[in-house]
Formats: C-alpha cells, structure tokens, sequence
C-alpha cells in the first residue's frame, strides 16, 4: 500500500533522560524517523525531556516539547496541536511504549482523535506480558523455557518447586531487565523472588528454566503492513546466555551459524513477528540455541527500534528507524528504495562482507560497592563498535575504542597472571572477561578449562588463542628485523602500532615510520554499503582495514575533521554528541567538506547522512592521523567532543596538524593547575588556595598551608574521576594512595575546600577578543557535588548583581586571557557574596545543549563558525528567548545497583539529564528540589 | 603457519596473490562472486556452479566445518573458491571435519587472503570473466596464462549432461501418491528433498532423456532442474519441454529450468552482466503483491520484453532491484517457473510455497 495521505501531522515520543538501558540510541532513532516523516510532508511534533539531544532541535521537528514525558504533557500537546492525527509511539524506546499505553488506557489518543501508528498495542502487551508471549510461542510451535508467571511469593515458590534449579527469574515491564536474577541454589530464591516482585510496575514475574550457557543470537527483523519482512542484521553473542544481550559483546554477522540452523532460526523470527499482531516497523527478536544447534528457543521480542536496532543500523548501514517511519505511515518495503545504494529496492536483506563487534563500555567505579557481575539486568553505560575485515581485526579495533587505557587486547603488559582470579573471572563475568580470555591463554590455561568455564563458542576462543601465536612470533623480531609480511599479518589482525611497538620493545613512533613510509603498509579505507560490493553506494560510510583498494577517494574541496567523543559514559554522555553534530552542520554551512570520526554506534554524529564522510573508526591516536593523512583537512576540531577529543590534542599538535579554535597551547594551560592559577593571579581573579603534589608526603605537608577541608582531584580526569572531599589528614593520605594506585604518575591537586559555598557556571562565546556569555546556571545543592550531578537553574535564581557581575568580569577575563577560540565553561564557587574561580574548560560543556535548548539558540553553530574563523562574536545577534527558569534535572542509574547508596560528591555519578521549565520561584517542583538540596552529599 | 601460497589470474589480467586453501593445483573457470553470508557447503556442492569458480563475499569461511548432511550433490563441482579469511579451525559439534580437508578430498584448489571486495568490485565493473586459481605457477606468468586461455567460455557452453545423473534413481516414499518426473541439468538434492516433504515420489532421469522415456513412467508432473551453463544452446531440453507442455500435465521449472521452459515458449534467454548471486534478492510475486527473499544463482535470465509482448506466457515474478523476470507461467497451462531457487538451500525459505502450488496442481488434475 501506498503512502496514507490522511496522516498529515505526527507526534513523536522520544525515551527522555540517559539511563542504564536506554541510552542515545532512541536519539539517533527519533531524529532520523522525524527527518523521514518530514521528508514526506509531514508534520512532525516531538516531545521529549532530555536537552541534550539532536530530536529535539528545531532542526529535526516541526514543533519541540521539552516537557516531562507524562500523560499530563501529552493532553497538553494535543490541545495546542489540534490537527495531529497520529502518534509514532515505537522510536522512544520502552519508555515512549509505556506513555503511549498509559494514554490509551486513559483514552487520550480517542478523545484527540488520534490514532497509533507502527505498532498496536496488543502486540506490545503480548511481547511484554511474559505469560502471554509464552503461551504464543506454545501455540505457534516455537520453543520456550520451561517456567511459568507468578504474582505472588507463594506462587513464585510452588513454580520453582516444579522446574528445580538453576533458574531465572524475570520481572515483567521493567527496562533493560531490571529486577532479574539467576538463582543457582534454593537458598538464595527467597529474597531474588521478593527483590524481582517489587521491581515490576505490575509485581509480576517469570519464573523460568535456566538456560545458561546456551548460545545467544538476535535477528533485527522488519515488517511492513502486508506482511513482507526482512532480516536487517543477525548477531551473535560472543558471551552466551547468561549475560544480558546489553552487557554482551556481540558480533554481527552470526559467525558459527550453519545455514540450516540459521534460516530455522528466521523462520522462527517470522512466525513470531506475524503472530504477535499486525504492525509495520523494526523488531527485535531474541534466540537461545543449544550448543549443538538442536534446539532453539525463542527468548523474546520487542515490536519497536531498539538499541540492537541501532547497532545493526551501524552495522550494516540499512537506516532502520528511517524505513520504520515509512512503513508506519503505510508504505510497502517494495515500494521504498535502499537509500544507501540508491538504485536498489528497500525490500532486501543486507549482506556485509566484514565483521562488527561491540562491546559494552562499563562505569562501575562510579558506583563503588556495586555486584560487578554481569548477569540478567543490564549495567553498561556505553557501548562501541570496530568494524574489521576479519572477527580479529573488529575486535582490536573495538578494544581501542573503549578509552579504558587499554592498546587493544593484550600486548601491553597489562595481563593478569593470578591463576585464582583469573579463573574466577571467567566463571563470574565482569567488564574485563574478555582480556581475562586472552590472559587466560597467555597464562597457558587450557583450552578446554577456558571453554568449560566461560562457554564461550569454541570458534571465537580459537581466534583469541590464535592472536597469542602472533604475538610469539613477533616477539622473536627487532623492529630492524620484523619481516614485512608479519608486519602486515599483525596490522590485518587489528593490531595497534602501540602493541606491536609493545612486543618489539620500540617506540609507537617506531612502528608506524616502519610500516608506513618503508614496507608501505597503510590503511585503506572500505564502504559500508549494505551489499557486500554487489551495487555501487552513494553513502559516504567507511572503515579501515588493511588491503590492496582505497574507496575513500580524497576532494580538492576544504575540509574539517570533527572528532567525537567515543563510547557514553557517566561524565560523557550524548551531550558532546549533540554538540559534534552541531560542529559538523555548521562547518557545512560555512562549505567545509566535513569528517566526522567516531565509534559509539548509538550516535547521531555516526548516523552516515549527517556529515559529507563518516569514518567509523576509534577515536584512537593511529587511526585518526591516517585520515588525517589521506584527507589532509584544514585542521581538527577537539573541542566539542568532550575529554575523548580534547585528550587527543596534544599529539595532533605536536605532529604540526592544525586545532581549530582554541589552541593546544590554552587548552594545556587550563588543565595545568599550576599555570593557570598564575593566569588567574595576573588577572586578579580570585580562587581557592591550593597546591599541587605527586605523594603522600608532599600532600601532608602541603594540607597544613592549605587547611582542611581539602578538595583532592587528579589531573586530565572525566567527570571528577578519582576527587575527594578530606577532613583530615588520614583520609587525605587514604585517598592519595588510592589516587595514585588507580592513575600512577597523577599530579594530585589540592584545593581549599570552600564549605557551604554556592556554585555557578558559566558558557561563553569568544573569538579571542570578543566574549559572550550565553548562560549562567546557579546549582542548587551546596558546593561539593559535582556540577553533572546538581540541579542547575537557568538563569541563577538567588545571586545578586554584586556576584553576577564578578561572575561576568571574571569569564570575560579568563576567556580572553586564554586566547579561547569557540566555547568555553568556568565553575565558580561564591562563599560571602565573593566568586572564586574553580576550573575553566575551553571547550563545549554539558551545558551548552542545556542552554541552547532553554534559550532557544544555536550556539554550538555560532562557535563553530568562530573556531573556523568564518564569523566574530560580535556578527551574532543574540536574542534568547528568556522566560522564567529551565532546571536542569540530574537523572541516576541507582536503581541498578541495588547495593549502592545514592551518595553524590564531587566525582559524577548520574548518566543523563532532564530539562524542567518552571514560571516562577514559587513553582512547588523547584521549592521540593531546593527543600531537598542537602540530602545527598557525601564527602 | 608457512602456508603455501596461491595465485588468481583473471582474464583481463588482473592477478591477486594470497594463500593456498584446499587442494594444491592449477584450476580455472569463468568466476563469479556471492553474498550469502551462511551456507557455504551447500554453495560448494550446487551443481549449478560447475565449472565456475565462487568468490563468497562474507568475510570468514569454514568456521563451522563441514557436516554430510548439507550437500546439494554427491561432490562440489565448482572450479574453485576465493574466500578473504579461511578458518583452518571450526566449531559444530556434529560436524564430520574440516572445510580444509573437505577441499582437500575433492581436490577443490582455492585461494584465501586476498582483498576480495577488490576483486568484487572489479567483477560488478568489468562483468563475468574467466579466472584460474593455481598454487604451481607463483612465478611463471606465462605459464599460467597458458591454463587460463584452456578455460572455456561459458556463452554457449552446455554442461548440463555432464552433471547430471548417469542413471534415473528414485528419491521419496514409493508409496507416495504422486509421482513426478525430474528432468537433471544438474539438479540440488533439496529441490528433491521438498518434492519429498510433500508427499511426492521423484524419478530423476539424466538430462537427454527423451519425452516418450520420461512419460513412460506414468508420472503425475515434471520437473525441470536447476543447471550450469547456457540455456540457449539445449536443443534437446527444449525441444522435450515442448512435448512435456503439450501432455497438458503439471510442469515446474527452477532456474535453468525455467530458462528452459521459457525457451520452450518461444522466450529467448541471455548472458547478464554479473549474474545474481546470494540470499538476499528481492522479489515480488506479481499476483499476490507480496514479496520475498530469495536465493539466486544465475549468469542467465529471459529477455523480459519479450515475455510481456509473448501471448503464451505472462510474468508472475519480477526480481525488484534490477527489475527482470523472476517468474512466468504459461497461460492456460500448469506450467510455471522461476529463476530463483525456492528450495534455498542455502537461504531463506520465503518461496517454499511455489512447491504447494506445484503440488496442488497435480492433485487438482
């Protein structure tokens, strides 16, 4: 069927705050569906509470609602927007699912005449009602586990008596399967049973067979409204079940599936598609097959876009969310054409001609006393993707991309060699298994003591073990006399000049002037392009690999490299992708050719259509200076994405490539304490006293000029990684052992703690003689907890004009004097009506999304046009739409944790944001919130 | 790990240098690439690709072995296989062995690391060549030259009553109410094994087989089999299709089948550019206005104009990416076919219907 011309004006929902389990994904979902509807004539409305995403920009929608993500803001919406006709309820995530349900119980979308569209409900109640789905899979003959619901603890105790142990428990209606346990003995059921009742909205769980062990694999399916489906991506999990598919490092295609087991396994994903109710869009289908292949079990189905919907997205180029949006409003698969190719119909399966892995990027010391051990319910804040020619190669690039100070997978001294812990760690998976396999093997664990424990496909192990006879082999060379064709073998297996420089005993400099200028040993670059060569492609999506043809063919045309900020984590979330995004549409604007680097597969920046070429590659020293070689771009901007980017700055500078806007040398200034509390003096801006030391000695002594309480904080860290607030000296002493212990070599700062004090931030323009401040937000908690974690009201709510114009002279000062180019944010302490200076960040911030969203500016775009040097500050008009105040509302993953406190401090702790608006000061929302402002600080 | 090494020499020049996989020699054929991501053994053993050698896309081969059961034929026919990365070792536990020793058995030489997107892309640009694979020619140019020029050309080759059975065998219960005639330009085992699935008693016969033999047996309908090499130059198949559609009885062709039937009908055939090959192509089924996913393997295919202009057959499938015949059926006849391969193996089973219909026409007569 055609299009249905009676949908004239969409409304969008999108998943709100970052959480564990449902993280920028639906960002780069809901925009690029928003974009796809809009593409058609369609109005599109969108609601959404988080800021700091690309969806909710006056470029994406027609009309953007940052409102809470509530039934109340819905009826709302539909009052102001009479003539919308539809929702799209399936690109937001479980969350968009549960308000969409929530509002036709309430009959909001009949009393609006609204109708839903891409997903119907029964077909969400029976993937999401355990018991329902279960009793389906029964009748159309797939395979489930043995198991049954329960809604009470003794009927959860009479069906564990019947299935025996193990067993799983699942809580139904809980996200990313919270609530959800393995119980191995009879004796831990009682409290997981209670624990898993609470945590579902409904006090439903299932009670199921363990299947631990088994191999895992999921299929993104989609289905249009006459039944036509396609398998987008099939991937297999490198971790079998046990793991929760978020927290597994998967890999895309399914590499030890036969075909026949493979299309059992795809009829399987249509019957069930088919049978769970008639809807057009993407889904998600979860299988468990037995390590023999003989059985397959069907473990779920999600009738929306998901994160795996992202990733496969990523993986194969085939833009899910785009053709989801199509076929909601009523097109046919047939009747749409594969974007990527251009030429080729949409109705198709993509074949790839390389391999994917992801794996998840963890954050658990941010939630100091959590169960580190990966299981049912997820605890990944992130995740990134290597794309490689071979499984290897995709998993050392992966490696690179986690920015956990690892090279790659081994070959960089940092092994484990504890027998004990090691085999522990297998049998009890945490983030670092998989480096753990590779020293298990290097340790000269057997193979088959490795596969027992871990269950791991055999397949995979071998190609582990394989990467240790490569190292020995290279290891019995000299970087004179490694021979050419093992150079090349190490490099088509992934390896990194630094591991290779690792095993040669030499410099990374070393290796890569070999390989590159004398055996000619260079990364080509190859299209992702949805059909393994077959068509031509017009999407500029590359990788790198090594091999005989380069596809990225280079243009005389000037060009700019933007770096993104890498995989999510908690001190570095979507915000930086929301302002790389920004930095690339507007270094178009100004005709730059533009090249996007990164390797979150969830982002909008790694969404092929944003930017003129998108490099899918680590955000990793080598990788980044070969495209800059082949590309040679008119310089490199760090700024917007985040630590990651700027982190990189150093070294592009010393290899003479150009940083656009704020140089290297103001950035370092910022970072160095020491040197720019020299800068401060000169100006005459006050800060805290502090001092700098490089041990414990040095800390006691200097703790006695400073005076307690002191701020501990190490240097060149993301999101307060690593600071402390002491009272004394024990705890001083305490902590700087464990500093250095964690990030040997630190220089440790120590600042007088300013107790009690209230702080504020600053966002600022500046072009190096120009500055404009474009917020200034008041936190409301006591200083202390780190700025990430506060609430913050723009514009301050309780500073008088004495202290907003110290605040103001101070940043003007501060940005000129750092010659700042783009954007720069200062954090200010004020404690008796005077402003203290805390650190200065020239570069975008947290905040600048926030800002941009409450006021109503582009102001990444206007920086960037400064960084490039294309506009001055003074050529912006500035005319923010200042009405009341925006709170910007810190949003926790505690309840993932169940062990942890929710204790904040000065080191980050919260995984995404929300943007409140309120009238006035009396608003009870913000009285509740200040009421409150003392309730969590720790020290 | 010193493994010996392998050349692949096109007919246009190109040379690419990588490893030895499988048996050592020298072997050429016209080459041809797929996108299939799984089923490489049943690839292998498609007699379909006779005389071909098969790049496969996907980036590792051989990772789950090999297992007896998922043959297409008795043994590969093919003239050689490019794969980019080659797994020595593998994992199934029910597999009977190696890929590697598999090759090794039936004397398949082929070549691995090598950039095989390269050598795609060259293939989509330049079209369908000959190639040869050799591990014995490594530094005589010449003389490989010399075994490239030996490989005939696929335009107006028949290989059909090579491949084919030598004598009629039976596949399916006996006992079984239907009993179809095959007619063997070289046909996959799983055609037979769906026949069977259905209740249907297959006599396979070798391809020369005349009319009068075929209908000798009595048989409720005839099939026409999947095949290597060029469809225009099978006189004898056509000319035995004609009689089969005369007997009014039930007729399904696949792939070079329905080739052959359409040149039965008056439709000529012709070499494209590439071919398609893989378990990815789209297909609407013109009739129903649905789609599927199927699996192909053709260098061939019928002159779509001619069939919209033809009164005798009409189209009822057309392939969505390049828009040829995918499908026709005579009109006032049971007699259809398709190009692709319903019986997929390997790939998805979206077309296994074609089999019922098939199926319900001869209990219908």
């Amino acid at each position: 069927m055609p299009k249905d011309s009676s949908i004239k004006h969409v409304l969008l929902i999108g998943s709100g705050p970052i959480v564990i389990g449902q993280a920028c994904e639906f960002d780069y979902s809901g925009s690029q569906a928003s974009r796809s509807l809009r593409e058609e004539g369609i109005k599109v409305t969108l609601i959404n509470s988080n800021p700091a995403t690309i969806m909710t920009d006056p470029v994406t929608a027609d009309n953007v609602y940052l409102l809470p993500l509530e039934k109340k803001s819905i009826v709302k919406i539909l009052q102001e927007h009479p003539d919308i006709d539809a929702v799209l309820p399936t690109m937001g995530g479980q969350t968009a699912l549960n308000l969409a349900i929530d509002c036709e119980k309430g009959g909001v979308w009949k009393k609006f005449g609204v109708r839903m569209i891409g997903v119907d409900i029964d077909a969400i109640d029976t993937a999401e009602n355990r018991e329902k789905f279960k009793a389906l899979m029964e009748k159309i003959g797939v395979g489930v586990c043995k198991g049954d619901t329960a809604t009470s603890f003794l009927q959860g105790k009479e069906i564990a008596q019947e299935i025996g142990f193990p067993l799983i428990i699942r809580a139904s209606y809980t996200l990313g399967g919270a609530g959800g346990a393995f119980v191995e003995k009879a004796e831990d059921f009682e409290k997981l049973l209670s624990a898993g009742l609470q945590a579902s909205p409904v006090h439903e769980v299932l009670i199921e067979q363990s299947i631990l062990g088994w191999k895992e694999y999921e299929l993104e399916v989609m289905r249009d409204n006459i039944g036509n489906m396609i398998v987008i991506c099939s991937i297999e999990n490198f971790d079998p079940m046990g793991v929760h598919t978020g927290d597994s490092i998967t890999v895309a295609p399914a590499m030890t599936l036969p075909d026949t087991v493979y299309q059992r396994m795809r009829n399987y994903a249509i019957t069930m598609m088919n049978s769970i109710g008639n809807f057009a869009g993407g889904c998600n289908v979860q299988f468990a097959v037995s390590p023999d292949n003989s059985e397959i079990i069907g473990i779920e189905i999600n009738p929306r876009v998901s994160r795996s919907s992202a990733l496969a997205s990523k993986a194969t180029g085939y833009p899910i969310a785009k053709v989801a949006a199509k076929l909601a409003i009523g097109y046919n698969l047939d009747e749409l054409t594969n974007s990527i190719t251009g030429t080729t119909s949409a109705f198709f399966e993509p074949a790839i001609d390389y391999v994917i892995v992801k794996i998840p990027r963890w954050n658990f010391d941010k939630f100091k006393g959590s169960d580190r051990r990966l299981g049912l319910s997820m605890k990944a804040v992130g995740e990134v993707m290597g794309i490689g020619r071979n499984f290897q190669e995709a998993l050392q690039k992966a490696c690179q991309s986690l920015e956990i100070k690892r090279n790659g997978l081994g070959a960089d001294g940092k092994e484990l060699r504890n027998q004990e812990e090691l085999l522990y760690s297998l049998a009890n998976p945490s983030w670092n298994r998989l480096f753990h396999v590779y020293d298990a093997f290097k340790l000269g664990i057997s193979f088959r003591t490795i596969q027992d424990i871990t269950k791991i496909d055999k397949w995979f192990l071998k190609q582990i073990e394989e990467l240790i006879q490569i190292e020995n082999e290279i290891e019995k060379y000299k970087i004179d006399t490694i021979p050419a064709e093992l150079m090349d073998k190490a490099k088509k297996r992934g390896y990194a000049d630094r591991q290779i420089a690792h095993l040669l005993n030499c410099l990374e400099s070393e290796v890569f002037n070999k390989r590159y200028h004398e055996m000619g040993i260079k990364r080509v670059y190859k299209l992702v392009d949805t059909c393994a060569a077959e068509f031509e492609a017009q999407t500029p999506y590359y990788y790198s690999t090594f091999g005989e043809e380069n596809e990225s063919t280079t243009s005389k045309k000037k060009k700019v490299v933007v770096l993104g900020s890498g995989p999510n984590r908690v001190g570095q979330g979507i915000e930086f992708d929301y302002s790389c995004v920004h930095g690339v549409l507007a270094a178009k604007e100004c005709g730059y050719e533009t090249i996007m680097i990164n390797c979150n597969p969830e982002t909008v920046s790694t969404d092929p259509d944003i930017s003129d070429k998108l490099y899918f590659e680590p955000v990793f020293w080598e990788h980044i200076y070969e495209i800059i070689l082949q590309e040679k771009p008119e310089g490199v901007i760090v700024q917007l994405g985040g630590q990651t980017a700027l982190k990189l700055a150093e070294k592009l500078d010393k290899y003479g490539i150009k940083i656009i806007g704020t140089s290297y040398e103001a950035l370092d200034l910022a970072e160095d304490r020491g040197r720019f509390s020299t800068l401060l003096k000169e100006n005459e801006v006050p800060y805290p006293e502090f001092g700098t030391i490089h041990n414990t000695d040095e800390a006691l002594e200097l703790c006695k000029t400073i005076g307690f309480p002191l701020l501990v904080r190490p240097s060149y860290v993301l999101g307060g990684q690593g600071m402390k607030i002491v009272i004394n000296e024990k705890e001083l002493e305490e902590h700087v052992v464990n500093v250095l212990r964690d990030i040997p070599n630190n220089e440790i700062l120590l600042d007088h703690f300013l107790e009690g004090a209230i702080e504020a931030e600053a966002d600022a323009i500046c072009d190096g003689e120009n500055v404009h401040i474009i917020g200034i937000m008041q936190h409301i908690e006591p200083a202390g907890i780190h700025s990430g974690d506060s609430y913050a009201v723009l514009p301050p709510y309780n500073l008088g004009d004495y202290v907003m114009r110290q605040i103001e002279t101070y940043t003007k000062k501060i940005a000129l004097a750092l010659r700042t180019v783009g954007l720069i944010n200062i954090q200010f302490a004020i404690k008796n009506d005077k402003v203290y200076v805390i650190e200065a960040n020239p570069r975008a911030s947290r905040t600048v999304p926030f800002i941009c969203k409450a006021y109503q500016e582009p102001y990444v775009n206007y920086a960037t046009k400064v960084m490039l040097g294309e506009k001055k500050v003074t050529d912006f008009e500035f005319n923010p739409v200042k009405k009341g105040y925006a709170i910007k509302e810190p949003v926790f993953s505690f309840h993932k944790f169940p062990n942890v406190n929710k204790e904040l401090g000065p080191e980050m702790k919260s995984t995404g944001e929300a943007i409140y608006f309120i009238e006035d000061l009396m608003d009870d929302y913000f009285l509740k919130i200040y009421a409150e402002r003392n309730l969590y600080l720790s020290r | 790990m010193n493994q010996q090494k392998a050349t692949l020499l096109l007919a246009d020049g190109t040379i690419f240098k990588g490893t030895l996989i499988g048996s050592p020699g020298t072997n050429g054929g016209e080459i041809c690439f797929n996108t299939g991501m799984t089923g490489y053994q049943e690839i292998y053993t498609d007699p379909s690709y006779t005389g071909q050698i098969v790049v496969t896309t996907t980036s590792h081969i051989g990772n789950y072995g090999v297992i007896d059961a998922e043959v297409e034929s008795a043994a590969p026919t093919i003239a050689g296989i490019v794969v980019n990365s080659f797994s020595q070792t593998f994992s199934r536990l029910d597999a009977n062995g190696s890929l590697q020793d598999y090759l090794v058995k039936h004397g398949i030489t082929g070549i691995a690391d090598i950039d095989t997107r390269k050598l795609v892309r060259h293939l989509r640009s330049k079209g369908a060549m000959n190639a040869v694979i050799s591990s014995e020619y490594e530094d005589d140019l010449a003389g490989l030259k010399v075994q490239l020029n030996l490989v005939p050309d696929m335009n107006g080759l028949e290989l059909s009553s090579e491949v084919c059975t030598k004598e009629p065998f039976y596949f399916g219960d006996e006992h079984a109410s239907i009993k179809v005639a095959c007619l063997d330009f070289g046909i996959k085992l799983n055609i037979l094994r769906n026949l069977a699935d259905r209740g249907v008693y297959c006599k396979v016969f070798p391809a020369k087989t005349t009319f009068e033999e075929l209908q000798a047996w009595n048989p409720d309908g005839f099939f026409l089999s999947n095949g290597p090499g060029d469809p225009a130059v099978m006189e004898y198949a056509v000319h035995t299709t004609k009689q089969i559609l005369e007997s009014g009885k039930p007729v399904f062709g696949i792939c070079l089948g329905h080739q052959i039937l359409a040149e039965a009908c008056g439709i000529s055939t012709y070499k494209m550019h590439h071919g398609h090959r893989g378990l990815n192509h789209p297909i609407k089924n013109v009739l129903t206005g649905k789609s599927e996913i199927t699996s192909q393997n053709h260098g061939f295919v019928v002159n779509r104009e001619e069939v919209e202009k033809s009164d005798v057959v009409e189209m009822t499938h057309v392939h969505l990416n390049d828009h040829t015949v995918a499908g026709i059926r005579v009109k006032g006849k049971p007699a259809f076919s398709v190009q692709y391969h319903p019986e997929s193996s390997p790939g998805p089973h979206d077309s296994r219907y074609l089999f019922d219909d098939f199926v319900s026409f001869m209990h219908k007569n």
